[in-house]
């Protein structure tokens, strides 16, 4: 056996110590940078553990006493992280550095004098010091949740069996994958066969087996941990030779969560301040009018080319760009989204105190709390509810004397409901009050002069009425419907939203108010096109359709032009009027964007429709914040910063002018 | 007869020091694989009358090379010894459990290891 006074086999041993404790170090910076990101390499750690398990054989053999007992404790430490008992923290990596420094100071005294000189007592309980915070390991197997032969988890070591454990615990998907390869060559393929799983999730072993036929080859089991499906790791590395089976969970509910104590944090939330949200909505947004570019150039480029060469890869990437980000796009929105329940409390809990202030009896229902919204826009909504609320608290619900005579329940009844539709969600607030009376309407819209006279108008234009601003059928402001909060903000908020709010009501029945926004504001579809010298956004959500159309099909009704589209009168709008810009020549054509919801429809008349665009919305800034008719501003492709029109406003005034 | 050994070890120096016990005994020669692929490589190539192997391995573990080894019909004979280190006793039930036929703890003196080599090949 080699003495420890065996010259050759000191040079050796510092040669090979010197070589681990270099991809000791370099590990452990590699390490560091992921410290506390919750995303750490496993195999990293376990690199580092069979380092100092070498280190620590080899110092044994060689009688270096001191190098070895560190080695020891080290291996115990790591150990203990790779095996998941204790938590990578930076003070865990300064530990295992001193002790690595540690080694290297003593493997240099063996090479000046021939044997260590100093104690490492110091470092020794600093490791022992981390090694006490960690935790027992959990005694349940948790690998009985998968449906796996008992044979392949036999030849797993302790550490390949903790990483299928850990593989299960995040229910990743489990698959085998049977390869065969030839004698000659079967470590250069199955090295990329492992490259290509490795960047779909981690191999947790490898068990070699001659198969059928042993001579003419060699056959691989890998066991895979990963969260792509089947299909996707079958398209990347099935094969003649390569063959994919699943291995499935056994129980039929996943279970939610480990069973075994732990220090780790129960909570699986992370609380995000919105406005760090934001940020990263503009950036996808940014990414998105990139994507736009890159599509157009690969699009030009074909035109020039013809699908050949460059053209197609710069198609191909763009595509998969395009899809990538769409998934992106969706996944920050996603974020974004919070139930509209959380406002819901927050009414029901006000509403109960300001019944009790008006000496009314209510039963608030609410419903589909669960329907979400874009957490800036839940609270947006936030107010405006409140008001409506409180609307028919104060001039909905009757009275109990009055509601007993009219046969009512004594307990006023009001439903909030919210439900997604499309890609929008609707809101409703519902009453079995008094309902609007008309009359009433009509009378105090003319005494406040709102309109001129009322007897023209349409029962939908009446309704109309309660969103002007001055308009309140109460003789006496109470305290309840506040001051400086009528219907007409109500409207403006959801408008802002790029959300229609229309009402319905029956004399003696109730009044229904239904709110309808986008599900989310941050990034919108929507048609750009050109009035005159300018060019807007119209968000898509609120197009109905868009027409070409001959001057000669416009008629005037009553000083106003319409058209009629498919028997039903559509009034008409000239954006270039509208925001005051320079007529611009016109060609026998006009083009005509159909907004609107419903009955409350609009054509807007515009130059050129240029396209289909997804924009984010972004605020004017206060200074022009009241301007009608928008609703903010975007950026274009080429740095063309381009208004966003607000369709509803348009709408308003449109239908305004009328009276 | 001499018997040849394969010797399956990472560590370099570790594996210097078992050959060098191993020659040390009289009509033993040694052939050295650094890694589990490294000994599927090799087990073609000699007639094998031994495998000494670690247990921690990069590419594939000790535990998958003795499965191997007992699952083919050409090297199912040839008997295992495995080198474990005394903290992974899971490790070297194992191993024994797949069909080693004997263990060796790290670190270890040069007689014990060729003790158990002897005894192993039933000298």
């Amino acid at each position: 056996m080699a003495t420890r006074k065996d010259e050759r086999s000191k040079v050796e041993f510092l040669a090979e110590s010197e070589d681990i404790l270099d991809d000791l170090n370099q590990h452990l910076i590699q390490l560091e940078g992921t410290a506390g990101s919750g995303d750490v390499d496993p195999d990293i750690v376990n690199a580092i553990f069979r380092g100092v398990h070498s280190l620590k054989g080899l110092s044994g053999m060689m009688g270096y006493d001191g190098i070895s007992s560190l080695s020891h404790r080290l291996e115990s430490l790591l150990d203990a992280l790779r095996m998941g008992r204790i938590g990578i923290t930076k003070d865990v990596t300064s530990t295992i550095f001193s002790a690595l420094n540690r080694v290297k100071e003593l493997s240099e005294e063996i090479s000046r004098s021939g044997s260590e000189r100093s104690d490492s007592a110091e470092v020794s309980a600093q490791i022992d010091a981390v090694l006490a915070g960690g935790h027992a390991a959990e005694k349940k197997s948790i690998i009985d949740e998968l449906a796996i032969d008992k044979a392949l988890v036999a030849v797993l070591t302790e550490y390949e069996e903790h990483r299928l454990k850990e593989n299960i615990k995040a229910r990743n998907n489990i698959f085998l994958v049977k390869a065969r390869f030839d004698l000659s060559t079967f470590d250069k393929d199955l090295t990329a066969l492992n490259d290509r799983l490795k960047a779909m999730g981690e191999i947790i072993s490898t068990l070699p087996s001659s198969g059928m036929s042993p001579d003419s080859g060699i056959e691989f089991n890998l066991m895979v941990g990963t969260r792509e499906t089947g299909d996707r790791i079958k398209e990347e590395v099935e094969g003649p030779r390569v063959e994919v089976t699943e291995i499935g969970y056994r129980a039929e509910e996943k279970k939610a969560e480990a069973e075994a104590p732990t220090l780790r944090s129960l909570s699986k939330t992370v609380r995000v301040d919105i406005s760090r949200l934001d940020r990263l909505m503009n950036i996808v947004g940014e990414l998105v009018l990139s994507k736009t570019m890159i599509a157009q150039i690969s699009k030009e480029m074909r035109e020039v080319q013809g699908f050949t060469g460059l053209a197609v890869d710069l198609h191909k990437a763009s595509r998969t760009l395009e899809r990538k980000l769409g998934e992106l796009q969706e996944g920050v929105i996603e974020v974004r989204m919070v139930p509209i329940g959380q406002i819901f409390t927050r009414l029901t809990q006000a509403v109960k105190k300001y019944a009790g202030d008006v000496g009314k009896d209510i039963e608030l229902e609410a419903l589909g709390e669960d329907t979400e919204l874009d957490k800036l826009m839940v609270e947006d909504m936030s107010d405006p509810l409140m008001h409506l609320i409180r609307n028919s608290l104060d001039h909905g619900i009757e009275p109990a004397e009055e509601r007993a005579r009219r046969g009512k329940p004594a307990k006023g009844h009001i439903k909030l409901n919210a439900f997604p539709k499309g890609n929008r969600v609707v809101i409703t607030v519902e009453d079995d009050g008094a309902g609007i009376d008309h009359e009433k309407l009509k009378r105090v819209a003319v005494e406040k002069g709102l309109v001129e006279k009322a007897d023209n108008l349409t029962r939908r234009e009446m309704l109309e009425l309660i969103f002007m601003p001055g308009f309140s059928t109460s003789e006496k402001v109470s305290e309840v419907s506040g001051r400086g909060v009528g219907m007409d903000v109500v409207k403006r908020n959801v408008s802002k939203l790029s959300g229609m709010i229309d009402i319905e009501t029956e004399i003696g029945k109730g009044t229904k108010f239904t709110i309808t926004l986008p599900i989310t504001l941050a990034i919108i579809k929507a048609l750009i096109v050109d009035v005159s010298v300018e060019t807007f956004a119209v968000p898509l959500s609120s197009v109905l359709e868009s027409l070409m159309i001959t001057k000669d099909k416009i008629s005037t009704i009553e000083k106003r032009e319409v058209i009629t589209l498919r028997g039903e009168t559509l009034p008409l709008v000239w954006l270039d009027r509208v925001f005051g810009l320079p007529k611009a020549e016109e060609g026998d054509f006009i083009y005509v964007v159909v907004v609107g919801l419903a009955e409350r429809r609009l054509g807007l008349v515009v130059d050129r429709l240029i396209g289909q665009q997804e924009i984010v919305i972004k605020s004017i800034g206060d200074k022009l914040k009241g301007i009608p008719g928008i609703a903010g501003a975007t950026e274009l492709g080429d740095n063309e910063v381009v208004l966003v029109l607000d369709v509803e406003s348009l709408i308003d005034e449109a239908t305004q002018r009328r009276g | 007869m001499a018997k040849t050994v394969l010797i399956v070890e990472d560590s370099r120096a570790m594996r210097g020091l078992i050959r060098a016990t191993v020659e040390q005994m009289p009509g033993f020669a040694t052939v050295e694989a650094g890694s589990g692929f490294d000994a599927l490589k090799t087990l073609p190539t000699h007639s094998f009358d031994l495998i000494i192997t670690d247990i921690n391995m990069p590419d594939i573990n000790g535990l998958e090379l003795i499965s191997f080894v007992k699952g083919h019909p050409q090297y199912k004979d040839i008997p295992l010894i495995v080198v474990s280190t005394e903290r992974s006793e899971e490790d070297k039930k194992r191993g024994l459990a797949l069909g080693a036929s004997g263990y060796i703890v790290k670190p270890f003196k040069g007689d014990e290891l060729q003790e158990l080599v002897k005894k192993v090949l039933g000298k």
